[in-house]
């Protein structure tokens, strides 16, 4: 009979994404310490998970606790935390080849852009984080935030609107429109602005049906997180 | 806006740590033992014999793993068997590590380990207790063994323990030959065995 695989197995498949999940909710001081608890805590009740759980959601529903854990521990010690102001660097220029790729090269390490990501208002900030850092179905963060699946849905995609005002080229291309996204959400590459709804990179606004951040198919509640943030990015503002 | 393209972009805000992860993953190991839930540690050593796992609890050692075993599938039957609270944490088993690379050197010929044997039951186990019995250098017979364990005739029972021996080279299955003087079968397969007893005459 084989059970469970080794605990080593379950640090080697999600470790690289949990760390990505802690350093998105909490920087880069206070992630290494999220990471440690998290999977000190998997680690005791992993011989009482049942064989058939989602071992991901699991791990980031820990992350999730102990990341606020680790905020609330911070606020008692009330060490004041220094503040990266709220400048936007032009990222968009660096990352300006447009289409998947280059939306990608130019967002190596960049700093800036995981910053705004943490600074985001806490709800936004988990529901990207652990929908599109952790792939997990809208369904999945909703069991861990509370509230419902929509909620959830509309949580990151105003977060990722508000990421996508700052650092067009963060969260995709930029919308062709004026501020506010009157326009069609999402045009082309920058300078490519295409027909509306239309010349995203290859692949793009034709399969946002369905379809989760990465492996989506066959998530229950895998709303398009492309579609959802497309439709929030017309009328909302998303003011704080 | 493609979903992809959002999801490659905010990972890649948050680029691989290799270095990071290794060091949490030091970082964890070291917790897990403090809090006493790292219930099996192991580490893989390069030998003569090729890549050996070692496995241990908090008692001692409990399993030495050839390559030709599949040490991923050892140690999924350590999780069945013992526990999945396992982890690579090569601090437990330091000294094992270093007695063996003596061993393996010649400079040692005997180990002095805490041994875990909850892999090992009955007739079995008192088999493998009396190997080290047989002074390194030294070879003894199936039937010799049988007679040692205090049954004669269980020489085929002795055979079964050693090739279910768990804790191979440290135990010293490999010194148990045919009464013709051939090799007989051995768990890490026969040239580990010829080599582990050329080995001990040379030393």
């Amino acid at each position: 009979m084989t059970g469970k695989p080794p605990f080593e197995r379950v640090v080697s498949a999600h470790g690289s994404t949990v760390l990505r999940v802690c350093r998105a909710i909490l920087g880069p001081a206070d992630a290494d310490d999220a990471w440690s608890e998290t999977f000190l805590s998997a680690l005791k009740a992993y011989p009482d998970l049942p064989a058939d759980a989602n071992v991901e959601a699991w791990l980031v529903t820990i992350a999730h606790r102990k990341a606020i854990d680790v905020t609330r521990a911070a606020a008692r010690r009330a060490i004041p935390v220094a503040e990266t102001p709220d400048t936007p660097t032009a990222v968009s220029g660096v990352a300006g080849g447009g289409g998947p790729a280059a939306a990608g090269v130019g967002l190596v390490a960049d700093d800036d852009l995981a910053d705004a990501i943490t600074q985001l208002p806490a709800k936004q900030k988990q529901a990207v984080a652990y929908h599109y850092l952790a792939g997990l179905p809208y369904a999945e963060v909703a069991a861990i935030l509370g509230g419902t699946a929509e909620a959830a849905r509309r949580a990151a995609a105003d977060g990722i609107a508000r990421l996508r005002r700052s650092y067009p080229a963060a969260a995709g291309p930029p919308a062709a429109g004026p501020p506010g996204g009157a326009g069609p959400p999402a045009a082309g590459p920058p300078g490519g602005a295409g027909p509306p709804g239309g010349a995203g990179p290859p692949g793009g606004p034709g399969r946002t049906e369905g379809t989760g951040p990465s492996e989506g198919a066959g998530r229950t509640g895998g709303q398009a997180p492309g579609r959802a943030a497309a439709r929030r990015a017309a009328p909302t503002t998303a003011s704080p | 806006m493609n979903t992809d393209d959002t999801t490659v972009a905010l990972a890649q805000a948050f680029p691989d740590d290799p270095g990071e992860l290794s060091r949490l993953h030091a970082r964890l190991a070291a917790a897990a033992h403090q809090d006493g839930v790292l219930d099996v540690a192991y580490r893989i050593i390069d030998s003569p014999v090729g890549p050996l796992l070692l496995a241990a609890t908090e008692e001692g050692l409990m399993r030495v793993a050839y390559a030709r075993e599949g040490h991923d599938a050892v140690l999924q039957t350590l999780a069945d068997k013992v526990s999945p609270r396992i982890l690579s944490a090569p601090g437990r088993l330091d000294t094992a590590a270093r007695e063996l690379d003596e061993y393996f050197a010649g400079r040692r010929h005997a180990f002095d380990l805490p041994l875990d044997w909850r892999l090992s039951a009955g007739f079995r186990r008192a088999v493998l207790g009396h190997l080290p019995e047989i002074g390194y250098g030294h070879t003894a017979s199936y039937s010799a063994v049988a007679e040692l364990a205090g049954n004669p005739k269980a020489v085929r029972a002795v055979g079964t323990a050693c090739a279910t021996n768990p804790l191979p080279v440290v135990v010293p299955c490999h010194r148990v030959v045919r009464a013709d003087g051939s090799l007989g079968g051995y768990l890490g397969g026969p040239d580990a065995k010829r080599t582990l007893l050329t080995l001990e005459e040379a030393a």
